[in-house]
């Protein structure tokens, strides 16, 4: 099952790689990354994507919570939580395709951020799926590129994740 | 803005410390503080190797007497000696070593001990801060090359975090779940000055080690334990790093309950009492194999279920799937990660059983009468698994233990190397205490018998100490003779030479049609002469009769070392045997062959 960790870290360096190598050297899956400083310099917020079974996710979470520079990990699963992705697409759009392009893009609530003769580039905010969906939607070959955040997220309402 | 607490102790507030005028400020540079630092905690030795990173802090050595330096032949023989310190004492080692190749030699003896949870500081010189990333000469990245292998390392970039870190590294290293750390020095911090504050007690928000047991999981666990009909005992190192010996001893006697030692507990509880089964898990007894398979409560006090241990976790499973298990543990992860457990108590074993013991003077109900359950294993026990058949013509491995442990009267301490040899001693040297057995259990490093030995004697020079060692494992650390030649530490080797790499010869012939794919040793040297080249009496031991009376004459050479190559039976095997992936009752023995 797909699970959704949430980590507050020490802001030092070298704590990415402490997480990523735990993940690496157990054999455990990341499938998105998120990292960034907290309101808090000292601290950052790390949200990692990841699947295992009940098991396995459990260990992945004793694990890293062993490494010295954690100062907490939550699995947002086990509550209510919202997340949200952001992605970038770089589209060809020319001719008839620009209107379609931009049709479909508000349909999704996407936002064209920068526009050449030639090009478009479509902004999203989402839940992965509602990203796959984006991506699905538009004809494969006007896709140049596209870049993913990894999802981060929240618990609702009250429940908040501090020191 | 909250200030988070682990900002107390940082640069300024060291120098704030060190202004005040109560305590006149103290200039120092890098290289004094980490001599000062070793003061501060308590450090009797350190050992190292010099190289050009580390050159600023060996010139501060030279000028101070609070410690020892041991200079070895190899930074990895340093980690080991530096572990085998803590091992056997249970204060943290210290090894310093240069920066690259220093560093790079030193990884199997940090591995080594991340493996067995062993508390110990591994100070690393690194290039200048200025040089760090160009590829410099010795250059690697350190911090990097050792993550996966250390309970946490530091590069420190500035000298006024000096002092702060080296604490944290003693810190970290021997609370919660010990393990080695490695702190990172570059050359110019070595050289750089600061004001002098070392702080006596460190607090770190994201580190936050636990020491009491849940009240309610252990009157929980102790319920559990007093209504069973097949309790089992199952004693990890974690008894032993915990010192918690005493406490298991009390509880096991107390109960009245069957017990066991894997070959990282062997000496928390004692080997000759009735009560114990003998080691388990892959070279285990029949008893104790059996009795961890058909149990009804297990308790596991500071141990990991290893797949040495209890082999694969479906078989231990599924043909008990009634058996309750309690599990008390340092380390959160530890607890459920092979087997799943069914009370779970996560603390500082001493203080856990100290509560269970308190629980069980005051329990309404008595230990179960366990009458049936003692005449099973003692069923299990007449199979007398370890029974092994001794000629006149050649030295049986087994024989050799035994008598060690009698010249030595048990009282020795035994490092070992790792293979057959390791086996033999852990089934047939008896320890009756925590702290006497030296081993690389985890990640069964070959090599490390001599420098642990090297470690143990500087420790309790009053102790015999006995190194026992294949010839292939002994190799791989020889050099180290040199070093004991220096500090005149006089060991015993006891080499049990059978010309093979007998573990690996022995899996061969059980597994790979006998075909020995390189598991044979030509061109040994002459170890006599090898030793006397170091300075030290070499003993070649070819007949059973003289067995006793080389023993008996190298121990009464109390000041010199003695390397005792007995040549011994080529064949033998280590029974039982549990294959790989097989369950623990599922044992080869010595009879069915």
């Amino acid at each position: 099952m797909r699970h959704i960790l949430s980590l507050l870290i020490e802001n030092e360096a070298g704590a990415l790689s402490r997480v990523a190598g735990l993940f690496s050297a157990r054999g455990y899956n990341i499938e998105s990354l998120t990292v960034a400083p907290t309101e808090d310099s000292t601290l950052s917020r790390m949200t990692i994507v990841t699947s295992g079974s009940d098991d396995v996710i459990e260990q992945i979470t004793k694990q890293v919570n062993k490494l010295v520079d954690i100062v907490k990990i939550v699995d947002l699963n086990e509550g209510k939580h919202v997340e949200r992705e952001l992605m970038l697409v770089k589209l060809r759009a020319l001719g008839k395709d620009r209107e379609e392009l931009k049709r479909t893009a508000d349909i999704f609530r996407a936002r064209i951020i920068d526009i050449t003769e030639k090009t478009y580039v479509v902004e999203l905010t989402g839940t992965g799926e509602k990203l796959d969906a984006f991506l699905e939607a538009l004809d494969r070959a006007l896709i140049l590129e596209t870049v993913r955040t990894g999802a981060c997220g929240l618990g609702r309402g009250e429940w908040v994740i501090k020191v | 803005m909250k200030i988070p607490d682990n900002t107390q102790f940082t640069a300024a507030a060291a120098l704030a410390a060190a202004m005040s005028p109560a305590t006149p400020p103290e200039i120092l540079n890098g290289a004094e503080i980490v001599c000062r630092a070793m003061k501060e905690e308590g450090v009797e030795f350190v050992f190292g190797y010099p190289g050009g990173a580390v050159l600023v802090i060996y010139d501060e050595i030279h000028k101070q007497n609070s410690f020892q330096h041991i200079l070895v032949r190899h930074e990895q023989a340093a980690v080991h000696a530096a572990d085998a310190y803590a091992r056997a004492t249970g204060r943290p080692g210290v090894a310093l070593v240069t920066s690259g190749p220093g560093v790079t030699n030193a990884v199997t003896g940090i591995a080594t001990a991340y493996m067995d949870s062993i508390p110990m500081v591994i100070i690393t010189g690194q290039v200048p801060t200025y040089a760090i990333g160009q590829d410099a000469f010795q250059e690697c990245d350190t911090v990097g090359i050792t993550r996966p292998c250390v309970k946490h390392n530091f590069l420190v970039k500035d000298v006024a975090e000096l002092a702060n870190t080296i604490k944290k590294a003693f810190y970290i290293a021997t609370t919660g779940r010990p393990g080695p750390v490695v702190v990172d020095v570059p050359k110019d911090v070595s050289m750089q000055t600061t004001a002098y504050h070392y702080p006596k007690t460190i607090e770190m928000r994201s580190y936050k080690p636990v020491s009491k047991g849940h009240s309610g999981q252990i009157k929980k666990a102790m319920q559990m334990l007093l209504s069973a009909d097949r309790p089992m005992i199952y004693i990890g190192g974690g008894a032993i790093l915990g010192d918690a010996s005493k406490e298991v001893t009390e509880l096991v006697r107390t109960l009245g309950y069957p017990c066991t030692n894997t070959l990282m507990g062997l000496g928390a509880y004692p080997a000759t009492d009735k009560q114990f089964l003998g080691m388990l898990g892959m070279h285990g007894t029949v008893e104790a194999n059996m009795a961890m398979q058909f149990c009804d409560v297990l308790i596991a006090i500071g141990a990991r279920f290893d797949d040495r241990v209890i082999g694969n976790p479906t078989h231990f499973n599924a043909g008990n799937p009634t058996r309750k298990i309690i599990h008390i543990d340092i380390d959160p992860s530890s607890i459920s990660k092979r087997v799943k457990v069914d009370v779970p108590i996560v603390g500082n074993i001493k203080d856990v059983l100290v509560d269970m013991l308190a629980q069980l003077k005051v329990a309404e109900q008595k230990p179960n009468k366990i009458v049936a359950w003692w005449k099973q294993v003692e069923e299990w026990r007449a199979k007398d698994c370890m029974k092994y058949k001794m000629g006149s013509d050649v030295i049986k491995p087994q024989y050799v233990i035994e008598k060690l442990w009698e010249t030595t009267k048990g009282d020795a301490i035994v490092t070992s190397d790792v293979g057959q040899h390791q086996m033999w001693a852990a089934q047939y040297y008896k320890f009756d205490k925590p702290r006497r057995w030296i081993n690389s259990g985890g990640l069964g490093t070959m090599g490390v018998g001599l420098p642990y030995a090297m470690g143990c004697k500087l420790a309790y020079p009053e102790l015999d100490v006995a190194c026992v060692t294949g010839e292939g494992s002994i190799q791989m650390c020889i050099q180290e003779l040199s070093t004991c030649k220096q500090y005149n530490l006089p060991l015993k080797v006891i080499l049990l030479n059978n010309r093979y790499l007998g573990m690996v010869r022995q899996w061969q012939d059980f597994f790979h049609g006998n075909r020995h794919a390189e598991s044979y040793m030509e061109a040994l040297p002459d170890f006599t002469k090898l030793a006397e080249a170091y300075g030290h009496v070499g003993m070649d031991i070819e007949k059973p009769s003289d067995v006793e009376g080389a023993l008996k004459d190298a121990f009464a050479m109390k000041d010199r070392l003695v390397f005792m190559n007995f040549l011994t039976d080529q064949k033998e095997n280590v029974f039982p045997m549990v294959p790989g992936g097989k369950g623990i009752s599922e044992m080869i023995l010595a009879e069915d062959l």
